[in-house]
């Protein structure tokens, strides 16, 4: 762990991108050294998809109409489970409070781990989606726009979620609790998504949604790096 | 000379104060509350089209009202409070929040039983209907946030961040709800009333708004009076009141 931990540390003279870079490798490295955390979200999402057919019957004009919001929640729901893990280990062993002490800016740190967690949760979910699309009866136009909905919109939800995953560090209960916070705020991206996939199904224009999908992106980009700097802070002192 | 407004920052200077201005509110709350419902029941017309049923915005629309607005003062002292780093104003956000999901709650509550005998229904995904149960999640989320977190500093402050990122979602979620509402052309009901509101059903909501005002400032500060006795249970000049020394 200790030298997964100076690596930052290592190549600061290096400037923010080799910073950032590294971060972004050592969260990958610890990533795939416990595969089966990454799976657990991966197959979370197939599992919570795979529900609803068997909840709802298997007409595939209904699937058709509900396979937007389901896939949408499904992907909501795991983006969530996985945030648990997003701080959680640096904090119980006095990474993150390494991470907080260097003189390289923490919000930079700070979106090098979201991107990396993006990266492991977020990319498989956006693989796995038009397959599981396909098992509603959606049509080929449809899980493009899915697709690339969950492309721009995953990476909100990581944002996001760093906050509230920041804020509630080393707190009691933090798993509801966490679900409480972050997923009212998780309400646009889920509307515009899964409006997109609707509106595709429709042969409607989805310029619209996925434009607002984008704009979200930026504002997350901008709001969301500094706001978990700071939780992460407060949760330090 | 010059008014220091500054020194009511101070929770010593505050408590006294707050707690002279108590009654003085509920005093107007009440009186206001009175008029305002005797206008709203006996003088206010009959509206042609919803009948009696209409008479619930006197109790809904300043609650509603009232939720949206404090959870913007909410915001406001929990940024003074990041910013300038004073405790009154962590204190007042956290007295604020519970008044403010009670507002919340009632609007909802009202708002459902006004749409039973007029739309036919409890409840419909209207975007006003779907911002405000949002934002009472928003609320809860701040309470239970604070309420998780044992380091009264710790907890201050999380939640104030947390306050802060509602209120730039706040508009967000506003807009998605509304544009989702009519994406979808879901409920085509609307909350929006007639433009031509008589002036005595304006006068008699207008006087409940600055009741629910008046309340939720009395409210909100018995319930600053109580954080600050629990906070500063250790200083001298708490256990100098009266209120406290007295056995």
């Amino acid at each position: 762990m200790t030298a997964a931990t100076s690596l930052p540390v290592q190549r600061a003279a290096g400037g923010l991108r080799s910073v950032f870079l590294s971060v972004v490798e050592r969260d990958l490295v610890l990533a795939l050294r416990r595969r089966s955390d990454v799976l657990t979200t991966f197959f979370f999402f197939i599992i919570v998809v795979s529900l609803f057919p068997l909840g709802v019957g298997p007409e595939p004009d209904t699937l058709r109409t509900i396979a937007p919001g389901v896939v949408w929640v499904a992907a909501l729901l795991a983006s969530m489970l996985a945030l648990a893990r997003l701080f959680a280990g640096d904090y119980a062993d006095g990474t993150l409070e390494q991470l907080a002490l260097s003189p390289q800016p923490l919000l930079v740190l700070a979106l090098g781990k979201i991107l990396a967690h993006w990266l492991v949760t977020g990319v498989p979910l956006v693989l796995i989606a038009p397959v599981l699309g396909l098992q509603f009866d959606l049509p080929v136009q449809a899980l493009l726009v899915m697709t690339l909905g969950l492309l721009l919109g995953t990476p909100v939800l990581s944002m996001i979620g760093a906050v509230g995953a920041a804020l509630t560090l080393g707190v009691r209960g933090a798993g509801g609790l966490l679900a409480l916070l972050v997923l009212p705020l998780y309400i646009p991206v889920l509307i515009f998504g899964a409006g997109a996939v609707s509106a595709s199904a429709a042969g409607m224009s989805v310029n619209g949604h996925l434009s607002l999908l984008g704009a979200f992106f930026l504002i997350a980009l901008v709001f969301a790096p500094w706001a978990t700097a700071t939780a992460i802070r407060i949760a330090l002192e | 000379m010059a008014f220091r407004i500054w020194r009511f920052a101070a929770p010593q200077v505050f408590y006294p104060i707050a707690g002279k201005m108590i009654p003085w509110f509920m005093a107007v709350a009440a009186v206001l509350a009175a008029l305002g419902l005797y206008i709203g029941f006996f003088v206010a017309p009959t509206d042609f089209q919803q009948g009696e049923a209409y008479r619930i915005i006197f109790i809904h629309v300043p609650a509603a009202w009232m939720s949206m607005f404090i959870y913007l003062v909410m915001a406001f002292w929990c940024a003074v409070g990041l910013v300038l780093n004073t405790r009154l104003s962590f204190m007042m956000a956290l007295a604020l929040a519970p008044t403010g999901a009670l507002m919340t709650f009632i609007a909802l509550w009202t708002g459902s039983l006004w749409g039973r005998p007029t739309w036919g229904t409890w409840w419909v995904w209207d975007a006003r209907l779907t911002s405000e149960l949002i934002l009472l999640f928003l609320y809860i989320g701040f309470l239970s946030l604070h309420a998780a977190i044992d380091d009264v500093r710790r907890a201050d402050k999380a939640a104030s961040l947390l306050a802060l990122v509602g209120a730039v979602n706040v508009p967000i979620i506003y807009f998605s709800v509304q544009w989702w509402n009519t994406l979808h052309q879901g409920a085509s009901v609307s909350l929006t009333r007639a433009p031509s509101m008589a002036t005595t059903m304006l006068a008699g909501m207008l006087l409940m708004a600055l009741a629910a005002w008046a309340y939720s400032i009395a409210a909100s500060f018995m319930r600053v009076r109580s954080i600050i006795l629990e906070r500063e249970s250790d200083a001298d000049w708490v256990r100098n009141l009266s209120e406290v020394k007295s056995p």
